[in-house]
């Protein structure tokens, strides 16, 4: 074999090879479906959203308050047992302004971007951040270390997930 | 440990849809790795394998499946998946094998075809995030790119110019590849005036999608100096895993990829990286990770990167050439294979045999990296010759 070759293969296919019949492919859908059991630490937390409230868990050794809460502390490695009630504000770690789906479509025309965002609960441990939406706010004016508000659905419509926090707007 | 050496390299064509199957890619991947070195699949003794997830291509157990194309049938083979962190990983998996003293030679084989998924490949990393405290705001896997690389450019001022010159870097040497996918210069304009995807993330900030496959073959010291006088010494490995709470992590630096450096820089005696290593291949799915880890190698001081690249220090004729290869952002990005290109670059750029590409002034120690898993794991090879 020559000793130049060093790359082989990796056939480049247009989508008119497909369309005009030139190779020929096979297809499947697969229908997977998942129930998760939420767990003692995120059950609680759980359902402490239903009523509107933040709560995370603090570590005795390490004194971090910790959101999402959690039954051990992962630094310590020790049972992090102590319920500690949040503020429902917190400050934008860092954010982004989002115009693709998750399938990476772009967004139709008139809908409106979607706001992903780090949020440091206030009352957890610096850095403590949870991903959310931002809401109630033009992207042109969203800002780093801007202070944000949990905007709650109403009780009747609250069920006991992350998405009983809408989302955050600017206080 | 006994010494481990790469004594031959090989990979397929770049491309965003492959005619070839996920096995056929393998073979003539390993094919050339094996052909390189004058070894022939009987005389090798095991296999070291790397590919994504089986919901990407669809098929349980993809590694068994694989197992023909890879040459691991009837020999001790094993596959490993650390999301984009595999294509470095599978080398460190790979050394192992040899340095235990188990074995003399391991082939290292990634592939990856990301185009049988549909509609899109990007669909089926959704299931790394939390299933119950982050799936419920059904999120985009670009989101956790664009907020890391805002708290980047927020915590040092950077801008989406700065970080469009190192996708321009990058693709630039990537032009000269054969394996490319890729044949026009793209500019900073280019860049910043591509569609945007997810603030700060724009369409020419992010690699491809992309099928392909690479292969490295290692050997233990006597069998390496039998085979090639110029073996490519595995002088490091490192490897580490941070939280899966990402959101409570500083986003601004890779700690995990500091861990695994420094771990590797330990093994190989390397005590100022930024001034003994020839060549660097951080990994770059995105423009702004290539600095982010050029950082967290410990080759450029936090928050000075964008000035040393300006300064043309990363430049193939710079100080410290970036990711000569051209990297995910010049060459494309079949995930678990676009790491182990990585390294097929240290072994053909410290050999001389980079031929467009080669750096001047015979570069003798190179670094490769690799990242993945939810932003949380890397990889980390350094090669001497």
């Amino acid at each position: 074999m020559d000793e130049k070759i060093k790359v082989s293969g990796g056939t480049g296919l247009s989508s008119k090879d497909i369309s005009s019949g030139k190779i020929f492919m096979t297809e499947d859908s697969l229908d997977c479906a998942y129930a998760w059991d939420t767990g003692v630490a995120i059950n609680r937390y759980l359902s402490e959203l239903k009523k509107a409230r933040i709560i995370g868990t603090k570590c005795r050794k390490c004194k971090r308050v910790m959101l999402p809460p959690r039954l051990f502390c992962e630094l310590c490695f020790i049972p992090s047992n102590e319920w500690v009630y949040l503020q429902d504000s917190g400050v934008v770690n860092t954010f982004s302004i989002c115009y693709v789906h998750w399938d990476a479509s772009r967004i139709g025309e008139g809908e409106k971007p979607h706001l992903p965002a780090v949020i440091e609960i206030d009352g957890a441990s610096q850095g403590m951040g949870i991903m959310h939406l931002l809401g109630e706010v033009e992207p042109k004016h969203i800002k780093t270390g801007m202070k944000v508000q949990a905007v709650w659905k109403p009780e009747s419509e609250r069920e006991g997930s992350i998405t009983d926090i809408k989302y955050f707007k600017p206080l | 440990m006994r010494k481990v050496a790469m004594v031959g390299a090989g990979m397929t064509r770049f491309v965003r849809r492959a005619l070839e199957t996920p096995k056929e890619l393998s073979y003539e991947a390993a094919k050339i790795a094996l052909d390189s070195s004058g070894l022939s699949l009987d005389d090798l003794d095991c296999v070291a394998h790397g590919t994504a997830p089986d919901a990407f291509d669809g098929i349980h157990q993809n590694g068994e499946y694989m197992v023909d194309g890879s040459g691991g049938w009837n020999k001790p083979t094993m596959r490993v998946y650390v999301g984009g962190g595999t294509g470095v990983h599978a080398i460190v998996h790979g050394w192992h094998h040899v340095a235990s003293g188990l074995f003399d030679t391991c082939l290292v084989v990634c592939e990856e075809k990301m185009s049988s998924a549909m509609p899109h490949a990007q669909g089926f990393f959704l299931t790394i995030f939390d299933s119950i405290t982050e799936r419920a705001l059904e999120p985009n896997l670009l989101w956790i790119f664009a907020l890391e690389m805002n708290r980047y450019m927020e915590r040092y001022g950077y801008t989406k110019e700065d970080m469009a010159l190192a996708a321009v870097n990058n693709k630039t040497n990537g032009l000269n590849h054969p394996a490319s996918q890729f044949s026009d210069q793209v500019t900073v304009d280019d860049v910043i005036n591509s569609e945007m995807l997810a603030y700060p993330v724009s369409r020419l900030d992010v690699s491809p999608v992309s099928d392909g496959a690479a292969a490295v073959l290692l050997a233990a010291e006597p069998v390496a100096r039998r085979l090639t006088d110029k073996p490519v010494w595995i002088e490091g490995v490192g490897w580490s895993l941070d939280t899966a709470y990402w959101a409570t992590r500083d986003l601004s630096y890779p700690r995990y990829l500091d861990q695994a450096a420094r771990m590797a820089y330990e093994m190989a005696g390397i005590r100022e990286p930024a001034k003994q290593i020839d060549i660097a291949e951080p990994y770059d799915p995105f423009d702004y990770k290539a600095l982010h880890h050029m950082e967290g190698l410990q080759l450029s001081p936090r928050g000075r990167t964008v000035e040393l690249l300006r300064d043309g220090h990363f430049a193939k004729d710079g100080n410290l050439p970036m990711c000569p290869s051209g990297g995910l952002l010049g060459v494309g990005n079949p995930i678990s294979a676009a790491g182990t290109m990585k390294v097929c670059e240290l072994f053909w750029q410290l050999r001389g045999e980079a031929d467009q590409r080669q750096v001047p002034g015979n570069p003798r120690l190179g670094v490769a990296q690799a990242w993945g898993d939810l932003m949380q794991v890397s990889s980390v090879v350094v090669a001497g010759i």
